[in-house]
């Protein structure tokens, strides 16, 4: 909630502050310090986003060349007054779903996203089922009229257990 | 029996699994742009300064859209391939020139001017071709990699096969190996130059 609340600000301030802002030179990065809004929203843009290159890591942490032009692309977008929604459809437009830590929601991803469950909840029913059927197969074993009888005559001939000294 | 069967189905499907989860290519992310027109951009030739080229440039041919680097050692493995291919004549092959100065680790492009960035650009990257022989229609450079990045570039070399109507219909990422050549771009673009 509080991060949220922290975006919307940032996304507020950025709203504001867009239109001041001078559109980046091409090829020159903007210094850090210039907008900190913009570099607040960039941030939390580019932590959502994948590096190609080191692909374990996002485009906020990598130092990889090309995470820094992409960082130097998305905000431009920001400055330009883009969306979040437009600078990631810009930024899978070029490289895929794959740059999105958090895949979408599709047909092709259904697996994905719901697998998990599906696995879950495969292996309740297995588990369920195996447990009723072991309940109804675990019965009190019968003695027929032959073994009890061979039982007692054991029992009547074994002298009683001598008792424990302690 | 069966008790026995059940795991041992279920870690056979985990085996192949792995199997080709370990013989895939992470690096290899398919491309969004297969199938889409190429991005336009208009860049400047290296061979003729102050005279730029275009995608629709190429319209009604088939040809081939190769990324490439002095610095970038994968092209240097790659490039016999392009020599050879293009002296046979298959394919107008443009090549892409990408970051030459500001990609190589070794120099402050920063601190270039960008006049400065252009000419050592043109003489690195014609240096290259002259000592490794110069497969390409013609060159275009991308200083600054912003068309790299419409073109989803993210590993040098990357090569794409452009269709009459400038469609991509083929992306090779890392260098162009003589079967993908023969297996791959060659029938699908006489498959290509078919079409109408």
């Amino acid at each position: 909630m509080k991060a949220f609340r922290v975006t919307l600000a940032t996304c507020a301030a950025a709203l504001l502050l867009g239109p001041l802002s001078p559109t980046a030179q091409a090829g020159e990065a903007t210094p850090m310090a210039e907008n900190p809004a913009v570099e607040a929203r960039l941030i939390a843009i580019s932590e959502e986003l994948r590096c190609l290159v080191c692909q374990n890591e996002s485009l906020a942490g990598s130092r990889a060349e090309l995470a820094e032009d992409l960082r130097r692309e998305v905000r431009k977008l920001i400055q330009d007054g883009k969306t979040d929604p437009e600078i990631k459809d810009y930024l899978v437009a070029r490289y895929g779903d794959f740059v999105l830590y958090r895949p979408p929601v599709k047909p092709t991803t259904w697996l994905l996203w719901f697998g998990p469950f599906g696995l879950m909840a495969g292996a309740v029913i297995g588990l369920i089922l195996y447990l009723r059927r072991r309940a109804t197969r675990v019965e009190p074993a019968r003695l027929s009229a032959a073994d009890r009888a061979s039982a007692e005559a054991l029992l009547a001939d074994t002298p009683p257990r001598p008792k424990d000294p302690a | 029996m069966k008790r026995f069967l059940i795991p041992l189905g279920l870690f056979l499907t985990l085996v192949v699994f792995l199997a080709i989860g370990l013989n895939r290519d992470p690096h290899e992310v398919p491309s969004p742009l297969v199938g889409k027109p190429a991005p336009a951009f208009s860049l400047e030739k290296l061979a003729e300064p102050g005279k730029t080229f275009s995608p629709a440039d190429m319209q009604g041919q088939v040809w081939l859209l190769n990324v490439w680097a002095s610095w970038c050692v994968s092209c240097r493995a790659e490039h016999p391939l392009l020599v050879a291919f293009s002296k046979q004549g298959g394919l107008p092959i443009v090549g892409l020139n990408y970051k030459e100065v500001r990609g190589d680790g070794g120099i402050d492009a920063k601190k270039l001017s960008p006049a400065d960035e252009t000419s050592l650009t043109r003489q690195r990257a014609g240096a290259w071709l002259s000592q490794h022989g110069d497969p390409y229609t013609l060159s275009v450079l991308d200083m600054d990699g912003r068309v790299g990045i419409d073109y989803g570039v993210y590993g040098v070399p990357e090569t794409y096969l452009i269709d009459k109507k400038g469609v991509i219909r083929f992306k090779q990422i890392g260098p162009i190996t003589p079967e993908a050549l023969e297996k791959k771009i060659l029938p699908l673009a006489r498959q290509l130059a078919a079409e109408s």
